[in-house]
């Protein structure tokens, strides 16, 4: 059985008033123990919404769940909302992007970690900050004892999402959930989270879902990999698969707009055409075909299916990049 | 942080003497006076004349201030000239009644007003949220005499519930140690005449806090509405923190800190309405006496004292909340 698996996940917003959108559509990926998936794609293709569906995090007005989301083989989109609390911040942890608006700003950083341990492993104050103290230690957040009665504003940015970072491993959860965890970082704290984040997935066997929208971060940590566009899987691979042989125009398209080292000064960086404003209903098509290279007519006779590729993975396309012509 | 709170006490001195100097010229420009009060409208100007010079107000009205400064600073601040009573006195015996009238609507105030104006932002858009935005706009716009007289009209004379004025039944026999009645009545183990003052206090304290009431709902619920879509609010929710918890330790604690500010503010308010609720209730504080001052012949020490009175109680209750302020934001503390 898998940790996680997702099983058509929709997720549809609908404000009074307004056309409903939406924003995932029928998604489905596995997490399987100790393994690190990533989720990739621009900005409003659909990968935090489903990460905040998983966790039930979505308000609780103006959107319409659908599908299912078994962890450990129990649905926890038919959890009652106190059964779901329980499971939160104990089975399934998360990070989120923005570090210094993520911690609470008039709460010591001590007592943030700590009420995780309180609620979940039922600790005492006392004992939950001896053991916030070790976990701090443990995130490498120099000088621990002191940053337990410091307040967010008080420390670094990387130090603040290694404190978030404590909390979501507070209790040893087995599946921990990041959305864009490094995005607002400077470029070289940014190696280090990620150093982190690998070493202690690898030391707890924690199962990771990364969500991200850049591929270097992709290639240093995730087995697979489920590029999302325009709410819908367009392509799952292995790691090394994907940045051998990309299948999907888009994911070609964006492994070959990252800059090179070596390539040939004075060569322009190629680019996606177009922006996410020019796709098409999937009902329509393709919602990427207004911006791919290799459309062809089938790509408007509504949507492609999700088929399994030779090389084990899947793919959402009429027309793939040849293997021949992949990124050098 | 020593240092903050002398420099604002040092601007509260010079805020009390710009204050006491334009108090005193405007006061002695107003039309009538004690003169015409004490010796009515067909005195004879020699008589007239004569009381002008006792009371010292022929004098040029730099001397005039310059010896009322003089024996402020020595605590004297004169005798009324409608009682003859020292001043001090006649206002130590009204201040409690105020303070307490005052207190009562701010624990009204606030008892009522946070937790409504949290649910109105949690169920924002529901009807509870349309009745209590309704009902602010009520209580902002309806003028306190009017509520007052209206309340006092329904529930003291159509049935009796409460009393219809006073701070304490007639022959009910406390004693006074503060002057504050349900304190009196804790501390000399009057236990009955603790409750009749709560009765008196009851009617006149919520005719009080509807403005402040109406304000704190509507801060909160603004101030709750932003901190629901704070990041650190999800935080809390992925922690799978206990509804509670969060509540009050994530949300409620950074949504109070603009109702804790407009508490400060409401202190004027709060001031100002006593003046009307006191006059409706017959309650006998500050209120009473200044309405009386005025109209009872404009008695110029009674009312300078007042009126800086209130004006130190303002300044000093909002030095109060900006310090306060320190202590729960920790953003704002002082090194």
């Amino acid at each position: 059985m898998s940790l996680l698996d997702v099983r058509d996940l929709s997720v549809v917003f609908q404000r009074r008033g307004e056309r409903p959108f939406t924003a995932v559509d029928q998604v489905s990926f596995t997490v399987e123990p100790g393994q690190t998936v990533g989720l990739v794609g621009e900005s409003g293709c659909g990968k935090s919404v489903t990460s905040l569906a998983v966790m039930g995090l979505l308000p609780k007005r103006g959107n319409r769940v659908t599908g299912e989301v078994l962890f450990e083989g129990t649905d926890l989109l038919k959890l009652r909302p106190d059964d779901l609390r329980d499971r939160r911040g104990r089975d399934i942890g998360m990070i989120f992007q923005d570090p210094l608006s993520s911690l609470n700003p008039v709460i010591p950083i001590g007592v943030q970690v700590a009420e995780v341990l309180e609620r979940h492993r039922g600790m005492d104050r006392r004992k939950a900050l001896r053991e916030a103290r070790e976990l701090l230690d443990a995130v490498g957040i120099p000088d621990p004892d002191r940053r337990l009665t410091e307040f967010p504003h008080q420390i670094s940015g990387g130090m603040r999402q290694r404190a978030l970072i404590a909390i979501a491993l507070a209790c040893k959860p087995r599946l921990l959930i990041a959305d864009e965890p490094t995005t607002a970082l400077d470029v070289t704290i940014q190696a280090q989270i990620l150093t982190l984040l690998k070493q202690l997935v690898d030391e707890t066997g924690t199962a990771l879902i990364m969500i991200t929208h850049d591929l270097g971060v992709v290639a240093g940590l995730c087995d697979t990999v489920n590029v999302l566009y325009g709410g819908k899987v367009v392509e799952r691979a292995a790691r090394h698969e994907l940045f051998a042989r990309p299948r999907h125009p888009y994911t070609h398209g964006l492994l070959n707009s990252v800059p090179r080292l070596d390539s040939v000064r004075g060569e322009r960086l190629h680019a996606i055409r177009g922006s996410v404003a020019d796709n098409i209903p999937w009902v329509e098509g393709c919602a990427f075909a207004p911006r791919c290279d290799n459309v062809v007519d089938a790509c408007l006779d509504g949507p492609p299916p999700l088929e399994p590729t030779a090389s084990g993975g899947d793919l959402r396309c009429n027309n793939p990049v040849s293997e021949e012509v992949a990124v050098p | 942080m020593l240092r903050v709170i002398v420099r604002r006490l040092l601007q509260l001195v010079v805020t009390l003497i710009a204050l006491s100097a334009l108090i005193f010229v405007w006061l002695r420009n107003l039309p009538g006076g004690p003169v015409e009060a004490l010796l009515g409208e067909r005195a004879t100007p020699e008589r007239r004349a004569l009381l002008i010079k006792a009371l010292g107000y022929d004098q040029p009205i730099l001397v005039q201030y310059g010896k009322f400064m003089q024996r402020v600073l020595t605590g004297d601040l004169g005798n009324s000239i409608r009682t003859g009573d020292p001043v001090t006195d006649v206002i130590a015996r009204a201040f409690p009644a105020t303070i307490e009238l005052a207190i009562a609507a701010m624990i009204i105030a606030v008892g009522l007003g946070v937790p409504l104006g949290y649910l109105a932002a949690r169920y924002r858009g529901r009807l509870l949220d349309n009745l209590t935005i309704a009902g602010t706009l009520l209580g902002i716009s309806i003028p306190i005499f009017f509520l007052g007289y209206l309340l006092k009209d329904v529930l003291t004379q159509d049935i009796h519930w409460f009393p219809p004025s006073g701070r304490i039944s007639t022959g009910m026999d406390n004693t006074s140690v503060t002057g504050f009645y349900v304190l009196d009545g804790l501390l000399t183990r009057e236990f009955d005449a603790s409750a009749d003052a709560l009765w008196h206090l009851i009617l006149p304290a919520v005719t009080l806090a509807t403005i402040p009431l109406a304000v704190i709902v509507r801060i909160t619920r603004a101030s709750v509405l932003d901190v629901l879509n704070e990041d650190y609010v999800r935080t809390a929710e992925a922690k799978g923190l206990r509804h509670r918890t969060i509540r009050g330790r994530h949300i409620l604690r950074n949504a109070l800190l603009p109702v804790v500010t407009t508490i400060g503010l409401q202190t004027g308010a709060l001031l100002s309405g006593a003046v009307l609720t006191e006059k409706v209730y017959n309650w006998g504080g500050l209120g009473t006496l200044i309405t009386d001052s005025i109209s009872g012949g404009r008695d110029y020490p009674v009312l300078q004292a007042i009126i800086l009175l209130a004006a130190l109680v303002f300044v000093l209750v909002n030095l109060l909340v900006d310090l306060s302020y320190a202590f729960i934001d920790p953003r704002v503390r002082v090194r």
